[in-house]
């Protein structure tokens, strides 16, 4: 077994398949390894990955004592399983990241083979400062168990899932039954073919199979009163006064209707107008008879208005109301409507809707609707009153023209408002007030806490999970939905996203997997989602540390806290190795074995920068090893070809990228840099949330080190890069060579 | 060589000095060569075209339709009816298909036929010459018969709108059905792509409402010319005689120039099968067929 | 403002008396007949909208309308049609519907043509489209009759010429032999129907 107590041995390997040898004087790559790159063991091979080619180097590993290798051939997105050593390794990428993207032809013959020798000078580079990672000794990871909060059809579901997969799971309700909201329908949508009855809930039998589970404990009438410590070894203390230990948490708190009495231009909190959930007690009180209104009047005649108070308003995103669609409501009124029909099919049954949004099989339901006789208006309600004879004023949409319907009663289809804890901006606002020692805010703090939090967390950056849009719980929703910016908690259900009870069951399924993967993960010292193999780890030279807080503050994942000094506190568990923290830190004492501002700042140093007069500019790309990184590959085995004059270093995120990188680079004569991350804003899709946005920040301030320089500000350029982009980084690339070539040379060559 | 035997439905465009006869002469050259025999139904009626439906309603569509059924099964035991034309074949197919679905509409519907001492027991197939063509036939074997490729000859096949909804033909696509150009190439000649190949000839209401219909047949002929078409090529009866006819109104009205011939594809046939003009029925038409003619008079 | 009622009642009657109205509350409001029709800008009423008044139980409204006598039966809404609703045969049905009541406009001319076809089989069993044609340009007057056969005389000599329009026609023509039994037919189908429809 490999460790890092053992005399260190570098080695380079050069691969002169898949075409480099034919195209690149392997010789003269394997003279800049042993001279420049000073490795003891140098060997070149006609096919390195075959089984011949990794028996070499496992050999070398096993018995000539090589601890560090750097493996010049493909991309390191390549051949990951040939290429695994239990050693520390570099990847020089030859094919990708010359031979396929360099112009073919001997005119190129010069440059293609320096940006091959770059590649390897940065490859042995980068491997001397590396270490081989071993996962975090300090792990105290103890529990897989997982904790559910909320008690309705997602948290019942999370439980079931997780228990029947082997995983205690621990219940914690705050009412004293099991159900949530779905214990007050008299029927549910169906989920099975035909999609064409209400049938009943089920939630009886559910609450039954969970409270009998061997793996579940219950804890009814009961909160969460503090979550402390990390992954693997959380420290929950119940309101009841228990105090459990587990591993992940499941976020099941569903969601609160949206007040009637906001709406009184729909005629909420007259009489007669009610909501889906008014409806189904009227409809539970009748018992199978005719459906009666409050005041004993059996109903004939119902109008069902949709989008009550979502989707702006009726669509101007004006924010008056809720600006979204709550996804269950149009087959929640699909189905009250049959209540009526399938009691009496004489009762006349309006729904008045925008869009019927009814996805999947939802249109067999609807259609089914149709069939009892129900009758759907396409309208837009701009006003219903109630009381002994309701009306519902509405323009109809299809004949467009101002109507009116008559009713005894009038359901608003109202929408889900999230119960998603403590709004973090609020939080740190207040937060921020009260460390300042403003007791007002001392009170409100605790307030907000004591009657908001759900999880009540002692995290550095709030009680709870971060809120995505609308205040819903966090997902990373357009590449990972069940992912929050809160490692091992998973957010499902209604308090994630608007939804029905169908899809609550299996976004309770998912998180309860996401949980148990995420244990397991920490169980064996790997980071979680997206870096799940990886058992590098952050490590602060703490004597070095200025207690800046920048490390506390803007890591995405609220992985570090303080300690009464205000140094940094990591808790690796909770930690998802993108390097935020490093890139973050101004006197950069934050590094991992594999990746520092050493093995970056090395290969950065280790290129080959010609002067001004030999016209070959240089130009680093700091490209994110998510979807930039990728994208070049792609675009490599497409055979586009962009500029030689590029040297690309993949990085963790663009989160991970320290400025001093940029200052070397520009100090050491290189003539632009170029970083390209992920999509940022709110439609993000960087894999760690925040990174590319912080990039982008921190570059924007870059300004002044610029000037110092006297150098252009168009030397540093940050992009935004999908991993499907393989066409666009290519021209990125050359449009940025031509700027640059416009531009001249830069002025610091010869200086660095 | 055994004929192909089939109860046939001319219907009223097809009698003799009527606007379809041009048809049922070019069909007598066609089927012989292709063995096809062809039994009229004795006395049958009128199907009520698409137009009937204003004053007959639903159920006197239905029983009339219902008794030329029933004049086949009782006088042509065992054979498919054949219609040459589109909107008797649609009716016909049309109550078969919904007396078999409601057996109450059955019930009515031999109540009615009772009074002329009829019965429809349901046991005949309504088919359009078309179908019988393709599938009885093949394409192939439609190609045998040739004896004079209609080589260079450029057609604009307009199938129009009751050959192809609501029934079709099996396996065509209701927006893009390829069984017309199928034939213009069996015979040799060119079947031009061109956009207007589905579109309603506006049917009975070239005579209710001229110019809307007119619009309808500007549009398809000008496509045509637009896009290289010497000839029209229609399986309908309705369609040949609103798109040709109305050409001399249209340029009347809009001082256009429009004169495509407008053939049926038995036309094509029967010249390609060596048939005269007159065999082919060109003498028929009002804007002659003149490409057509040349191969027929060589 | 309309203030429709928005009430089955009429939905209900459509159901009971016009062919296949059981199926107009199946429409989805999507459109695709409306866009599909080739006489779609020529109606007031979209069978969309049509369908959409029925449902708002707007019956003046609808069976008044001059819009199902633009159908050409072209069928083209009905093959894409998302619901598979027969919006041709509902067009026919509502249109006979509001004949048979005498709701439809009185000088709608398809209504007025579609009157002569009918009559015109009936009587012979075959259409005599000399006849026929000849009644229809006369349907509006007799001083109407002459110009409109003045206006195609060039077309009806031409058909002449090509022998597709046989003059002997005005004395008879083509009919069937058992008309008597025909029209006996058509009587009891119309009694049936008409009974059911609670017209007779």
């Amino acid at each position: 077994m490999a460790d890092n107590n053992a005399v260190p041995k570098f080695a380079a390997y050069i691969c002169s398949g898949c075409g480099i040898g034919d195209t690149l004087d392997v010789g003269a790559l394997e003279k800049i390894a042993t001279r420049e790159g000073k490795m003891a063991v140098v060997k070149s091979h006609p096919f390195l990955c075959s089984t011949e080619g990794v028996e070499l180097i496992r050999n070398d590993i096993a018995n000539e004592g090589v601890t560090h290798l750097c493996i010049a051939a493909c991309s390191r997105r390549a051949k990951t399983e040939a290429f695994s050593f239990p050693a520390a390794v570099s990847r020089a990428n030859l094919r990708e990241g010359v031979l396929w993207v360099v112009a073919e032809g001997s005119d190129h013959d010069e440059v293609r083979q320096e940006m091959a020798e770059d590649y390897v000078r940065m490859g042995c580079a980068e491997v001397k400062k590396m270490t081989l990672p071993l996962g975090n000794p300090d792990n105290k990871a103890e529990s897989k168990r997982i904790l559910v909060v909320g008690g309705g059809v997602t948290g019942m579901t999370a439980a079931l899932a997780a228990a029947d997969a082997g995983y205690e799971a621990l219940l914690v309700e705050k009412s004293d039954a099991l159900g949530g909201f779905a214990r007050n329908l008299v029927k549910r949508v169906p989920f099975n073919a035909p999609h064409a009855e209400p049938v009943p809930t089920g939630i009886d039998e559910m609450a039954a199979r969970v409270s009998s589970h061997p793996k579940i404990k219950v804890a009814l009438s009961t909160t969460i009163a503090e979550t402390a410590g990390a992954p693997g070894r959380f420290k929950v203390k119940l309101s009841n006064g228990a105090e459990e230990t587990v591993g992940a948490i499941v976020q099941a708190t569903g969601f609160t209707t949206y007040p009637l009495d906001k709406l009184p231009e729909l005629g909420g909190g007259q009489a007669n107008v009610t909501d889906q959930a008014g409806l189904e007690t009227l409809t539970s009180a009748a018992n199978g008879g005719a459906i009666k209104r409050t005041d004993g009047k059996e109903v004939k005649s119902v109008v069902f208005v949709q989008c009550a108070g979502q989707r702006g308003s009726g669509g101007n995103g004006d924010g008056t109301h809720l600006d979204y669609c709550s996804g269950h409501c149009c087959a929640t009124s699909i189905k009250q409507a049959m209540y009526f029909k399938d009691q009496n099919p004489d009762i006349d049954t309006v729904v008045l809707y925008q869009d019927l949004r009814v996805p999947g099989m939802g249109e067999d339901f609807y259609r089914s609707a149709q069939t009892k006789g129900v009758t759907f208006t396409k309208g837009k309600v701009s006003k219903v009153t109630g009381g002994n004879e309701c009306t519902v004023e509405f323009q109809d949409l299809i004949l467009d023209e101002a109507a009116s319907a008559a009713a005894d009663l009038v359901v608003l289809a109202t929408g889900q408002v999230p119960n998603a804890g403590v709004n973090l901006d609020e939080w740190t606002a207040i937060n921020t007030l009260a460390e300042g020692g403003d007791e007002a805010a001392k009170q409100q703090r605790t307030a907000l806490v004591d009657n908001t939090s759900v999880l009540k967390l002692t995290y550095r950056q709030g009680p709870d999970m971060p809120q995505f849009k609308y205040g819903f719980a966090d997902s990373h929703f357009i590449c990972f939905p069940y992912e929050t910016r809160r490692t091992a908690m998973y957010a499902a259900g209604p308090a994630r996203r608007p939804m029905d009870m169908f899809q609550a069951q299996e976004d309770a399924t998912g998180a309860a997997m996401k949980a148990i993967q995420a244990i397991e993960n920490v169980s064996n010292r790997r980071a979680s989602h997206p870096r799940a193999w990886d058992l590098s780890f952050p490590k602060a030279r703490l004597e070095g540390c200025t207690q800046c807080k920048r490390c506390t503050v803007e890591c995405p994942f609220g992985a570090i806290d303080e300690d009464e000094r205000r140094f940094p506190l990591f808790n690796e568990e909770r930690c998802r190795r993108c390097g935020t923290c490093m890139g973050a830190c101004p006197v950069r004492v934050i590094s991992f074995e594999n990746y520092s501002c050493d093995t970056v700042g090395s290969q950065i140093k280790a290129v080959n920068v010609p002067d001004e007069f030999e016209e070959k500019p240089r130009i680093l790309i700091l490209a994110c090893e998510n979807d930039a990184y990728p994208a070049l590959d792609m675009a490599g085995l497409q055979r586009m070809t962009y500029s030689a004059f590029v040297r690309a270093i993949p990085v963790r995120c663009l989160g991970s990228v320290n400025t001093i990188w940029i200052t070397d680079a520009l100090n050491s004569g290189y003539d632009g840099v170029m970083m390209m991350g992920c999509k940022k804003g709110d439609d993000y899709q960087c894999h760690f949330v925040k990174g590319s946005e912080l990039a982008f920040y921190r570059t924007s301030k870059i300004g002044d080190t610029l000037k110092q320089l006297s150098l252009e500000m168009e030397r540093v350029q940050t992009q935004e890069v999908a991993i499907t982009d393989n066409a666009r980084v290519v021209q990125l690339i050359n449009d940025y060579v031509a700027q640059l070539e416009k531009l001249g040379p830069s002025p610091m060559k010869g200086f660095g | 060589m055994t004929k192909k035997q089939y109860a046939f439905y001319p219907g009223c465009t097809q009698q003799k000095g009527a606007s379809g006869s041009n048809f049922t002469t070019s069909i007598q050259l066609m089927n012989e060569k292709l063995g096809i025999q062809l039994n009229e139904i004795p006395d049958w009626n009128c199907c009520g075209a698409s137009i009937g439906y204003g004053e007959g309603g639903e159920l006197p569509r239905l029983a009339i339709n219902a008794r030329n059924l029933a004049l086949a099964e009782q006088h042509l035991p065992g054979q498919d009816m054949v219609s040459g034309c589109p909107a008797c074949w649609l009716s016909s197919r049309e109550t078969v298909e919904r007396l078999h679905e409601f057996g109450s509409l059955m019930a009515e519907t031999n109540e009615a036929l009772k009074e002329a001492g009829l019965a429809f027991k349901g046991t005949v197939k309504a088919r359009h010459m078309v179908e019988v063509l393709i599938e009885d036939v093949g394409f192939e074997a439609m190609k045998a018969p040739v004896v004079k490729s209609l080589e260079g000859l450029k057609i604009a096949g307009y199938v129009g709108c009751q050959t192809n909804r609501p029934f079709g033909i099996a396996g065509e696509s209701f927006e893009n059905p390829m069984y017309l150009d199928h034939m213009i190439e069996t015979v040799g000649a060119e079947a031009v792509k061109y956009d207007q190949k589905v579109t309603c000839c506006g049917g009975a209401l070239a005579f209710s409402e001229p110019d809307k219909a007119q619009n309808q047949i500007r549009q398809i002929v000008e496509s045509a010319y637009d896009h290289g078409a010497e000839l029209i090529v229609t399986p309908c009866q309705l369609c040949q005689a609103n798109v040709e006819i109305y050409q001399s109104e249209i340029n009347k009205k809009h001082g256009t120039k429009l004169a495509m011939p407008v053939v049926y594809y038995s036309q094509l046939m029967t010249v390609a099968y060596g048939g005269s003009a007159k065999e082919a029925g060109l003498n028929g038409q009002l804007i002659r067929a003149e490409k057509l003619e040349g191969f027929a008079n060589k | 403002m309309t203030t429709a009622t928005y009430k089955n009642s009429f939905l209900k009657e459509v159901e009971a008396n016009v062919e296949d109205g059981h199926m107009v509350k199946m429409c989805m409001q999507c459109g695709v007949c409306a866009g599909s029709c080739p006489l779609g800008p020529h109606w007031q009423h979209s069978p969309q909208k049509l369908f959409m008044m029925i449902r708002a139980g707007k019956r003046e409204e609808v069976l008044t309308s001059d819009s199902m006598w633009m159908c050409t039966s072209c069928y083209n809404c009905i093959v894409r049609c998302p619901r598979k609703l027969p919006i041709t045969h509902i067009m026919h049905g509502l249109a006979h519907y509001a004949h048979r009541l005498n709701l439809a406009p009185a000088k709608q001319p398809t209504r007025a043509i579609a009157k002569l076809f009918w009559d015109n089989l009936v009587k012979t069993g075959r259409v005599n489209e000399l006849k026929f044609s000849l009644a229809m340009y006369f349907k509006d007057g007799f001083g109407q009759g002459v110009k409109n056969s003045m206006a195609m005389q060039g077309v009806g000599l031409g058909l002449v010429k090509a022998g597709r329009l046989s003059p002997m026609e005005i004395l008879g023509g083509h009919k069937c032999q058992d008309q008597n039994g025909i029209q006996k037919i058509v009587a009891k189908a119309r009694e049936i129907e008409d009974k059911r429809r609670g017209l007779a």
